[in-house]
């Protein structure tokens, strides 16, 4: 994707954070929040990462959002969101972290950098030989299966747990 | 002033990034609405998202799919992107929504018991 | 209440939609190994699906077709398929999701580590899809409750 076009979708994500934040009526702010993971799931597979474009689009934003509207619709005798007038140290806070991840970024490699450090230690043994020893064309899914097979049989758990604690903090019929 | 503009070209892209995650910060600590905080997670989960699988960009390399017939060859990792990043942030959107729908469930739960959403009605109330 | 949608072009169009949906997302478990995609994609795509039926057909419709005890059944089968491979490795002698020793089906080598992900992705697919439609039954309001 043209480097235009990236800092285009970049700055019409910034925007869509910004109004989902600002915005007072919950519901307005929850379709905003759905076409920012739209917009997110485009900048990712215009980088490359198609399988994460993949999954974003769906969850990001398809299923999130229904939950989001599912919980609005059943919580209905509720009061407008109020404006609370923020503290100035809040401001103060976020901003002073701010200043120290741009200072943090004046370390990082260029984006886009093929002599990048991420780029030279594990993950070219792992293009050179994945296809060779797994059999699977798709490098993520040979990564993600088969070498790092342990953080996805826990993330699998994990997202098994989240459905039986939905299961059990709300059952069928309260009394 | 030139080299700022080259610099701002090199960097442009995490600047955004560090903006994004600014907002969803602010938006979860600075807000008094409970559901406000959780529209403010999802937006700094992706924006850490989207800073990690910049890591694996590089320039003019394509997808990290391996062409059957070009199997035979040696694969060169410059043309390919870096697999490792995808792979990690797979999972972590995956967990992402079921964080999501747990918080949802609690949230009902609060409400359900006094009937509304705002921080400080519901510690007054406590 | 999620009720029935009131346009029949909407309910019509959803019920001649669902099964290509779900053809499709086992398609996309099964090319997970070749071209993008896998357990993940698959799985959130079928539980899409599900979810779609819910939310145009109503929430009664949905469940008739798949009780919420299905559905924890269908994420635990899940899990256990993909722990169960990597304890078969661990019983065959090698280490804990080694695939490299499942030989027992007749292949060899880089043929057997292509079969224990591809089944490993089948039993992501399933818990991630049992796990998802779960949470929004249970989210989406049923008729029986009280406010």
């Amino acid at each position: 994707m043209s480097e235009v076009l990236n800092a285009l979708f970049l700055a019409l994500l910034v925007i869509l954070a910004g109004a989902a934040v600002r915005v007072r009526d919950l519901v307005g702010a929850v379709l905003i929040l759905s076409a920012y993971g739209l917009t997110m799931s485009l900048v990712w597979a215009g980088m490359g990462a198609v399988d994460v474009a993949f999954t974003e689009a769906v969850v990001g934003a398809g299923a999130s959002t229904v939950f989001f509207l599912a919980t609005l619709l059943r919580t209905l005798p509720r009061e407008q969101p109020r404006e609370r007038r923020a503290r100035p140290a809040t401001l103060v806070g976020v901003l002073l972290l701010g200043g120290l991840l741009l200072l943090a970024i004046h370390e990082f490699p260029a984006w886009s950098d093929p002599s990048s450090p991420a780029s030279l230690h594990v993950s070219p043994r792992y293009l050179r030989d994945g296809y060779r020893e797994t059999g699977a064309p798709n490098i993520v899914t040979a990564v993600l299966a088969d070498y790092r097979a342990y953080d996805t049989l826990i993330e699998t758990v994990v997202i098994f747990t989240a459905g039986v604690a939905c299961w059990l903090l709300l059952p069928r019929r309260e009394p | 002033m030139t080299e700022f503009l080259a610099y701002a070209v090199e960097r442009y892209t995490y600047w955004a990034y560090v903006a994004l995650m600014l907002i969803g910060f602010y938006a979860m600590i600075a807000h008094g609405n409970l559901l406000k905080k959780l529209i403010g997670m999802n937006i700094f989960q992706t924006a850490i998202i989207l800073f990690f699988l910049s890591i694996s960009a590089k320039r003019g390399a394509t997808l990290p799919i391996i062409p059957p017939e070009a199997a035979e060859l040696v694969v060169a990792p410059p043309h390919f992107m870096n697999p490792l990043p995808h792979a990690l942030m797979l999972t972590a959107i995956v967990v992402m929504v079921g964080t999501l729908g747990v918080a949802l469930a609690v949230l009902i739960k609060i409400h359900r018991t006094y009937r509304t959403f705002e921080e400080d009605v519901i510690l007054r109330q406590m | 209440m999620i009720r029935e949608h009131d346009s029949v072009i909407v309910t019509t169009l959803v019920r001649m939609l669902v099964p290509p949906i779900q053809l499709f997302a086992l398609y996309v478990v099964a090319h997970g190994h070749g071209s993008p995609g896998g357990g993940f994609q698959g799985g959130v795509i079928l539980a899409a699906a599900y979810i779609l039926i819910g939310l145009a057909l109503g929430r009664e419709e949905l469940e008739r077709r798949v009780r919420e005890g299905r559905l924890l059944i269908l994420g635990a089968v899940g899990v256990l398929i993909f722990a169960l491979t990597g304890v078969l490795g661990l019983v065959l002698g090698g280490n804990l999701l080694d695939y490299g020793v499942l030989s027992i089906v007749g292949v060899r080598g880089s043929a057997a580590r292509a079969l224990g992900i591809f089944v490993i992705e089948i039993g992501v697919a399933l818990g991630v899809a049992g796990a998802l439609t779960l949470i929004f039954c249970r989210l989406a309001k049923t008729g029986e409750e009280a406010l």
